[in-house]
């Protein structure tokens, strides 16, 4: 019997075993929970603080090496190099702490542990979206209806085409751009990413009723704003005014120079987190649902619907880590609520499941699948293109 | 009744505070002290911490254990007990124990007393272990079982097992400051070699002639009394009992006879008690347990009309919130969402829908759902 209308060649009892026996990985992994995964997390989140200020001290550390010190090491290239050095690991340090820790723990992944410290209700993340909205946006709205047109909001984020399933119309055209800028400006976007203000620019919201909404964002990306760009430049700024009465030493470069090393941080992130995303869901082979097609849907079904719509990419250890384990974007989305650090353990196992009852696993490096998402965006902006797999 | 720790601190402005508000902003979304606690866990303020300075087996199975908290740390008063969180096997559990120490120590820090209990997990995790460097998160001091702090006491000191931690904090306290009155101490342990905090009982009694130490050993072989508490033992060993203050520290059993006993004698008022265990009430025999079903975890499972909630539900691999496991702390409070649950303190029965459960102090009273 073959009530289902997934792309597979599978009856409705294969699903059901299929599904089976993932809850059978799941069960497994869950059981065997322990002290050597507090022990990682731990690990993560300390080297992650540590990390996170040194790079600042080290930015602070370049400002006593700008050439108007006139000490034999005081030159731009040394200043600078320090400044990039410090820039690039406070980046990576914002990486490790909102793909790693925070989209780890805001998904419940360490709630098992009951440490107060790091529990899902009340992490607070280092970007610019309260996390009590994302993890509603996220957990529910996406991991709910992954992939499946007009009702996840990650289908193309509100603004982009992502497949044929979507109906084009002329503002797509533009898309590639909306691409390059919601790169660059992916934690502002992630902030404004929200069912709700999408609601309202369609017009069946009034601005009252996003108002609420608009304040917590804001106060979020007050403080975030406060933090990098008027802080730590500001007390930079303010220990330069008295140097400056002797040396030419401006506090408004000094100013200038420490938001600027910030900003540059926030943009790393930005990009490497809309990579490793983009090529969750959007490269060549991933499918895409509709309503219709997941209607009643049972656990077994859900669980094989994740599967064709998620996408992984191939990459050493330090590589799982800096990409949060999202890297395992298909063993993330079949178990949302399982320990990041276990993804790489079940991950062949899952691969070998798949290929047990012909389910196309897609993994691949990170040039091919984000080049693919890439060569997407360009194809989706102009009408028509072919719909991943049979689904059509 | 909340507890404090569950309010909003209360916001002081002093210089301190004044200047970690301007800091978070440096630390945002953490604070100051997350930061802090790199260079020296002892030195947050989100959360306070102790480290394990020294560990020193008492007995074969209970292990003192000294802990310097860290700077947000209170004193506290000689009795009273502390919550200490433990990870066993990656989960942070939270129990209670009493401070052993007396606050007049020099060092400013504070030991606790354990005694590995039978089939007791934490407990064996702390004495088996707990090491020296290790940082535990602990809880304020909290309790009401201490001595007057000003007025003058005739103590009666009737205590059994590790009972006689928050005993032996008051006895040293009282010869740290220099007032220790005429004092009477009932001590029960089963054999001699298990009597926890053994010899120090036995050193204070030699060094000091007010303090009379009554050790009794309820399952040595050549011993010839009655070894259980009774009146007639204590007038034996205590003739003025009755013009005493007691405080009294030990197992339910103890504490039931002691009750029972002053009660007769009509100075219940002049006896103190603290216990290690919320005290259970009589469950009626035609009670039944019955189906519960835990609905956010998705675990049912039966259970019978003694076990607490909080039991069963650890039992079945599950690690809900909980504080002092005593019914104090309301740390396990949960909704019950249908069916019916006891009150093991009042024997009393929760059915409406709604109401507030500590899985603790509650078990099954039929079929029942709780919102965990």
């Amino acid at each position: 019997m073959n009530s289902h209308s997934l792309p597979v060649n599978l009856t409705d009892e294969q699903i059901e075993e299929f599904g089976s026996e993932l809850d059978a990985i799941r069960d497994e992994v869950f059981d065997s929970r322990g002290e050597r995964d507090r022990a990682y997390i731990l690990k993560v989140i300390k080297t992650q603080r540590t990390m996170a200020v040194t790079s600042r001290l080290a930015i602070y550390l370049s400002l006593f090496f700008l050439p108007a010190w006139g000490h034999p090491f005081a030159s731009w290239t040394i200043s600078l190099s320090i400044m990039g050095a410090g820039a690039f690991f406070l980046g990576i340090a914002k990486i490790l702490e909102n793909m790693e820790i925070a989209h780890n723990v805001l998904h419940g992944q360490w709630d098992w542990m009951k440490d107060p410290e790091i529990q899902s209700n009340t992490w607070e993340w280092d970007t610019m979206s309260p996390s009590d909205r994302w993890m509603h946006s996220h957990n529910v709205v996406h991991h709910t209806w992954t992939n499946v047109v007009g009702r996840d909001l990650d289908v193309g984020y509100g603004i982009m085409r992502v497949t044929p399933l979507q109906e084009w119309t002329p503002r797509f055209l533009l898309q590639p751009i909306y691409f390059i800028l919601l790169m660059l400006f992916f934690e502002e976007g992630v902030a404004l990413h929200e069912q709700t203000i999408d609601d309202h620019l369609k017009g069946k919201k009034t601005f009252a009723d996003v108002k609420p909404l608009l304040r917590r964002i804001g106060y979020k990306v007050w403080r975030q704003v406060a933090k990098d760009y008027i802080a730590w430049p500001l007390a930079a700024a303010l220990v330069a005014v008295p140097i400056s009465f002797f040396f030419p030493f401006p506090p408004l470069l000094v100013f200038a120079l420490v938001a600027g090393a910030n900003a540059v941080a926030n943009v790393i992130r930005n990009i490497w987190a809309f990579m490793i995303i983009f090529c969750g869901h959007f490269p060549d082979d991933v499918h895409n649902f509709t309503e219709a097609q997941v209607e009643g849907e049972t656990r077994a079904r859900w669980y094989l619907r994740q599967m064709l719509g998620s996408a992984n990419i191939e990459g050493g250890k330090l590589f799982h880590v800096l990409s949060g384990n999202l890297s395992h974007q298909i063993e993330h989305h079949l178990f949302p609520d399982m320990c990041s650090n276990r993804y790489p353990e079940v991950a062949p196992r899952v691969r070998a499941l798949a290929a047990r009852y012909g389910v196309p696993y897609n993994s691949a490096s990170l040039t091919r699948q984000f080049g693919t998402t890439w060569l997407n965006n360009l194809r989706m902006a102009f009408p028509g293109g072919k719909v991943q797999g049979a689904t059509a | 009744m909340r507890e404090n720790q569950h309010l909003e601190p209360a916001r002081k402005k002093s210089p301190w505070s004044i200047m970690t508000a301007v800091t978070d902003y440096f630390a945002w979304p953490l604070r100051t002290s997350h930061y802090l606690e790199l260079v020296n866990p002892l030195w947050t303020t989100h959360k306070l911490q102790a480290r394990v300075v020294d560990v020193w087996d008492e007995t074969k199975d209970a292990r003192t254990i000294t802990l310097r908290p860290g700077l947000n740390w209170r004193g506290h008063r000689a009795g009273q007990h502390i919550r200490v969180g433990i990870p066993v096997d990656g989960m942070h559990y939270t129990r209670t124990y009493t401070i052993s120490s007396p606050p007049e120590r020099d060092d400013d820090c504070i030991t606790i007393t354990v005694k590995a209990i039978a089939h007791g997990t934490i407990s064996h995790h702390i004495v088996r272990n707990i090491k020296v460097g290790d940082y535990l998160p602990i809880g304020l001091p909290q309790g009401e079982f201490y001595l007057p702090d000003a007025q003058p006491v005739l103590p009666l000191f009737i205590t059994a097992g590790s009972g006689i931690t928050p005993a032996i904090s008051m006895l040293r306290s009282l010869i740290a400051q220099g007032r220790l009155p005429n004092t009477e101490h009932i001590h029960y342990a089963p054999h001699e070699f298990d009597v926890v905090l053994g010899k120090d009982l036995k050193a204070m009694a030699e060094q000091h002639k007010r303090y009379n130490l009554h050790l009794i050993y309820t399952r040595e072989q050549n011993e010839q009394r009655n070894n259980r508490f009774s009146a007639e033992q204590l007038t034996q060993l205590c003739p003025d009992w009755k013009q005493r203050d007691i405080y009294a520290c030990g197992p339910p059993s103890l504490l039931e006879a002691l009750e029972k006993c002053f009660e007769e004698a009509g100075c219940g008022r002049q006896l103190h008690i603290e216990r290690f265990r919320a005290a259970f009430t009589e469950i009626p025999t035609d009670a039944v347990g019955g189906r519960v079903k835990f609905g956010r975890s998705d675990v049912a499972v039966d259970a019978d009309s003694t076990t607490p909630l909080l039991r069963v539900a650890e039992e079945n691999g599950m690690n809900p919130p909980h504080g002092c496991r005593m019914g104090i702390c309301h740390t396990c409070n949960t909704t019950l969402v249908s069916g019916c649950v006891r009150d093991l303190r009042t024997g009393k029965v929760l059915n409406e829908v709604g109401s507030i459960v500590q899985t603790c102090i509650c078990a099954a009273a039929g079929d029942c759902e709780l919102d965990l």
